[in-house]
């Protein structure tokens, strides 16, 4: 059966591959501190069940040091300058997008073969990993078209791609950091503490205050968990079920869905969700690192009133 | 009595991250500090720390996507995505992102969310058609208005996917909804839990809508 263990070999060798392109990138003066973050990364993916988790443990400091002491650079990039690539568009022309579309094809297509074909109970993929096994698929497809196709030098692909990891640079694993962060704050009870605070400053008798206190409550953890599941548990335990549904007859239903969704807009205004708000500042090379969020700010409030809205007229008064 | 000691580690992250200072090193010593004040041993942090981080590798694996984006950037990609913008007649970033989020929004409605994100789409595709329509309705642009067309690419994908994705009732957020809500004794079905999300997935497509429509006013003006 192919599990994500399967997935994890292969971003191993993706970043072990950006490893050896950023140590043959001469022109980056630090690029043995990028070579050597790479390879961690690659190590972590490969190794880490065998590390176990001290030695886990070592592997993030090591990372967190390297980006700490700032040990990672940036070079001239060895890749085609824009005029070339101008000529380039201009043979290759729309057809450029297609093994780009290769990759959400397969999704698409592998989702429909898997969920209404006998595939499903083929025991060929594991079932909770079927999004991220067609997503490595539709890479490797993708892969062999552009090599077949545009026939690059053979290291091109590892040189484009650490091309990009290197301009994303160490904000590359923030995400899965904080996801460890929050591993340790519900080790240490730090939800359970949100929970009694938040639980403690609950107005009586007025369920419209109690519904702003709930929204707010999952907006403000949203934003410092990075992650509005870890939110939603705590705030249901501590106001969504004694006070909104117990105490206030509320339908449960749209006090969990609209609850969960008002956690949303705190994550459009948080920088621990770094996967959605500061990697892509870095991806689009942004001058402001909050760039991302600053945009999203005038959408997330008219929408978490709106779902304050929607919570206190649908789960009240329908 | 509960502790209130830990939350000193959120204080640590909000003062750090406000400081700028390098976010990974921020979150390693926030972790520290709170497993500390937390009464844990300082090895024991470690492993908490280190097994949290191997647990959530899936987050990161996105990026083996990333050879694929390199190499057609490298054929001129973005260079083509801007030139089939300049083509379109009536193209402007406002209609175009609009249009972008509409997709976004039904595609992870139907459970399909990796079919774009910030790799995947908007930095090879959707920010450099964004730039080229901006080009066209302002001719050059400043750069503090490039930046601004650039994040709000980014923006509109997250609003678009946040508030599409809960429709779909596999997805892991209206699992744990559910989850999270047995453990009270109420009982729901995920169809109960998905129908709900609509009402906010129309508002969110209706504000940032209106937003990118207000952007097409303001470079409008600007190019006047």
């Amino acid at each position: 059966m192919i599990n994500i263990h399967w997935l994890y070999v292969l971003a191993g060798l993706a970043f072990a591959g950006f490893g050896v392109a950023s140590a043959r990138n001469s022109a980056n003066p630090k690029r043995w501190g990028n070579a050597a973050f790479w390879s961690l990364l690659a190590a972590s993916f490969w190794f880490g069940d065998f590390l176990g988790d001290v030695g886990n443990g070592v592997l993030v400091l090591a990372l967190v040091a390297l980006a700490g002491f700032h040990l990672l650079g940036r070079a001239s990039e060895r890749t085609t300058t824009a005029e070339e690539r101008q000529r380039f568009s201009e043979r290759y022309g729309s057809k450029l997008f297609l093994p780009a579309l290769i990759i959400p094809f397969t999704a698409f297509i592998g989702t429909l073969l898997f969920n209404y074909t006998p595939l499903k109970d083929s025991a060929l993929i594991e079932p909770k990993s079927v999004t991220l096994v067609l997503l490595g698929l539709g890479v490797i497809a993708a892969l062999i078209v552009c090599y077949a196709w545009l026939k690059p030098r053979a290291m091109s692909a590892v040189d484009e791609g650490g091309r990009l990891a290197d301009s994303i640079g160490w904000a590359l694993v923030l995400p899965q950091m904080l996801a460890a962060l929050g591993a340790v704050f519900a080790a240490a009870g730090v939800g359970a503490t949100i929970g009694a605070v938040a639980g403690s400053i609950i107005p009586q008798g007025s369920v419209f205050l109690a519904v702003l206190l709930y929204a707010l409550g999952m907006v403000i953890f949203t934003m410092i968990m990075g992650n509005a599941f870890a939110a939603f548990p705590v705030m249901i335990a501590a106001i969504g079920f004694p006070i909104l549904i117990q105490q206030d007859g509320g339908r449960a239903a749209v006090i969990g869905a609209v609850g969960m969704l008002a956690g949303y807009c705190g994550t459009l205004m948080t920088p621990m969700a770094a996967n959605f708000n500061i990697v892509p500042a870095a991806l689009l090379e942004l001058k402001n690192q909050y760039g991302v969020i600053k945009v999203q700010i005038a959408t997330a409030i008219p929408l978490l009133m709106a779902n304050i809205a929607i919570i206190y007229i649908a789960g009240f008064h329908l | 009595m509960i502790s209130y000691w830990p939350l000193l580690g959120i204080a640590l992250v909000v003062v750090g991250f406000a400081l700028r200072f390098n976010p990974l090193l921020v979150v390693a010593v926030a972790a520290i500090v709170t497993g500390l004040l937390g009464h844990m041993p300082f090895l024991k942090v470690l492993g908490v720390l280190g097994h949290g981080f191997n647990e959530n590798r899936n987050v990161t694996l996105i990026y083996i996507v990333l050879p694929v984006i390199g190499l057609l950037e490298r054929y001129g990609l973005q260079q083509q995505a801007r030139t089939l913008i300049m083509r379109m007649r009536g193209a402007t970033v406002g209609r175009f992102l609009v249009v972008y989020m509409l997709f976004r929004q039904i595609f992870a409605a139907f459970g399909l969310t990796t079919v774009a994100g910030p790799a995947q789409t908007v930095r090879p595709l959707v920010a450099p058609m964004a730039l080229a329509a901006a080009e066209k309705q302002n001719g050059t642009l400043d750069e503090a208005t490039a930046e601004h067309v650039a994040a709000m690419s980014a923006a509109t994908d997250n609003v678009g996917l946040f508030f599409g994705e809960d429709i779909f009732i596999a997805i892991s957020s209206i699992l744990l909804i559910q989850g999270a809500l047995k453990a009270y004794g109420i009982e729901l079905a995920p169809f109960e839990l998905s129908v709900w999300a609509l009402p906010s997935a129309i508002c969110a497509f209706l504000i940032h809508a209106t937003r990118l429509v207000l952007l097409d006013r303001r470079l409008r003006k600007a190019s006047r």
